[in-house]
């Protein structure tokens, strides 16, 4: 679906964002990209939608290469949510800014009127429908961007630090979004350095540094690797500390349901405690 | 440093004089119709660490606002009800003086440093107060101190990380010397490692400096095991006020859209089994969970 082979980027301040990224993404992946602040991610999310263009080697997308296709092209496969979400508003209403994106790819008003509507609703935004994009708060912004892309689904989503300034109840909300929109087939990529929202998805993490990758895999064979994330300004969720630090009675680290790790627990503490 | 429980440390609160009144303080905001905040009762003692939780919306910001005065001076509305910041009622107090009671840092760093170095930026709000240039430096040289941010002095606040740049925002608010620093929400752009270190900092302020703290934050890991107080609001109300671990050990406080540290979350479900381990107070942090595993055993 997704391909970037010995991607360079190169600011035109000389600042190098990417240094020799190559990966392959599969439709249907859900991929983390980590690492901390100035580490190559957003610059990384940029080239997906063919927002910056490879300085050396190529992106490709869904069999289009980036550099041959405009932005106009790439949009209808590539929805890019950005980090500061209100940079995309333009509309006078809520409703209006998640049914223009529907109306311009030429869907017809009654389905507009429906995705509209279940997107907000999904989004927790119902009572804002009539309210101004730029007078809601910094979480809510955030959820109009997010239903914009649920309403239109594109094939792949890209979202920049989807977490920021959510409670939890509404990052348990992403997180359904995310697993809804692949079951529809979406291949979804997220820079995030919330481990924790991470060690909850356990999705492909994509760990960046200095502009390259430099490490690549499941969750576990990632969180659990405390050397790997401190050495990229990344702390390991707190399940992953305690079950590691519960080493000495036997217990294995793992990223698993605090119900699983009290149960492992005390199975453990009985065995020991019968065996004396 | 983050590991140490908070009432080995001290607790210089408890039986402090209180420094901010809070009484039946209802308020809406100029063209909306639901009260952002519902009869809202509350005393803060001096030295006291306060963490605000609740949903997006819950009406955490809101009361910082009515804290600092921002609230009812800057924000138009309907406000009933008072509060007393140190002794000053808020509606007859110019937000210049409450300023100098109450400090508050914001989410976003970016809004409020705006100068060509770090050093002009903190010493902005005090030139603009009028204070003479040696007060300005002294106080310059106490705030980039005690952020231990001294090297950043020079700076352009442009170049700095995000952590940085908040440290440098909190040391600007700092350098008006008020007895209460409010932060909403101050870490939740920064990465991991920047946002323990801005906790560290801030705890260290409530420590040495005895500055009252009331911060707001989602990401409560790193924070609680600091707090004297957790308040959880929900829609414009104080539903609780308390002990965090008394809070922890008798619910789950997902509903209000609070995420407790997960070493909480597994004691809890420990206690639940009732099997051969029983946490009476709920841990904290990984270090609390383990010693108390450690003294079961042997």
């Amino acid at each position: 679906m997704i391909s970037f082979e010995d991607v360079e980027y190169v600011y035109p301040s000389g600042v190098k964002a990417l240094d020799g990224v190559s990966l392959k993404i599969e439709k249907g992946e859900i991929v983390a990209l980590m690492g901390e602040n100035g580490s190559g991610k957003t610059t990384l999310l940029k080239h997906l939608n063919g927002l910056l263009k490879p300085t050396r080697g190529r992106v490709v997308v869904d069999g289009v290469d980036t550099r041959s296709a405009t932005i106009a092209e790439l949009a209808r496969r590539v929805g890019l949510v950005f980090q500061n979400a209100e940079s995309m508003f333009f509309s006078s209403t809520v409703w209006e800014e998640v049914a223009f994106a529907l109306r311009n790819f030429g869907y017809d008003e009654m389905i507009v009127r429906r995705r509209v509507e279940w997107a907000l609703n999904f989004m927790e935004l119902g009572d804002y429908a009539e309210s101004s994009p730029f007078l809601l708060s910094g979480g809510e912004k955030k959820r109009l961007a997010l239903a914009i892309i649920l309403a239109w689904s594109p094939e792949v989503i890209a979202l920049d630090e989807p977490t920021t300034g959510q409670d939890q109840l509404q990052k348990e909300k992403l997180m359904q979004m995310i697993r809804l929109l692949k079951e529809q087939g979406r291949t979804i990529i997220a820079s995030t350095h919330d481990v924790e929202f991470v060690a909850q998805l356990k999705p492909r993490i994509i760990v960046m540094r200095r502009g390259k990758v430099i490490a690549d895999g499941g969750a576990e064979e990632i969180l659990l690797n405390e050397d790997l994330l401190r050495s990229c300004n990344l702390l390991p969720p707190q399940i992953a500390s305690l079950t590691r630090e519960l080493g000495f009675i036997g217990i294995k680290p793992s990223l698993k349901h605090p119900r699983e790790v009290a149960k492992e627990l005390l199975d453990a503490l009985s065995r020991i405690m019968r065996g004396g | 440093m983050l590991g140490t429980d908070r009432r080995e440390a001290g607790g210089e609160a408890e039986g402090a004089p209180a420094i901010i009144h809070v009484e039946n303080l209802s308020f809406r905001y100029y063209g909306s119709e639901q009260y952002a905040l519902r009869d809202v009762n509350l005393v803060v003692r001096r030295g006291e660490f306060v963490v605000l939780a609740g949903r997006s919306g819950c009406g955490k910001t809101t009361l910082l606002r009515c804290l600092n005065g921002l609230i009812p001076n800057f924000y138009e509305g309907e406000m009933l009800g008072r509060v007393l910041v140190d002794g000053m009622d808020t509606r007859y107090t110019p937000t210049h003086i409450l300023s100098q009671a109450a400090g508050m840092v914001f989410q976003n760093p970016d809004n409020q440093l705006f100068a060509l170095s770090v050093e002009a930026d903190i010493a902005f709000p005090l030139e603009n107060l009028g204070f003479p240039r040696e007060i300005i430096l002294e106080r310059i040289n106490w705030a980039l101190k005690a952020l231990k941010i001294e090297d950043l002095r020079y700076r352009s606040p442009f170049e700095l990380s995000g952590g940085q740049k908040q440290k440098v925002a909190i040391a600007s608010v700092l350098a008006m010397k008020p007895k209460i620093l409010l932060l909403d929400e101050p870490t939740s752009s920064l990465d991991p490692v920047s946002a323990r270190n801005l906790i560290e900092s801030i705890v260290e302020l409530n420590k040495r400096e005895g500055l009252t703290i009331i911060i707001s934050e989602h990401r409560l890991e790193h924070l609680l095991p600091h707090a004297d107080r957790l308040i959880v609001m929900d829609r414009g109300m104080i539903v609780r006020d308390g002990d965090p671990r008394k809070i922890l050990r008798d619910e789950d406080l997902l509903v209000y859209g609070v995420a407790p540290p997960k070493v909480s979350e597994v004691a809890r479900c420990v206690n639940a089994h009732r099997g051969c381990l029983k946490f009476e107070e709920i841990p904290l942090t990984v270090h609390e969970f383990v010693e108390k595993v450690r003294r079961l055993i042997g």
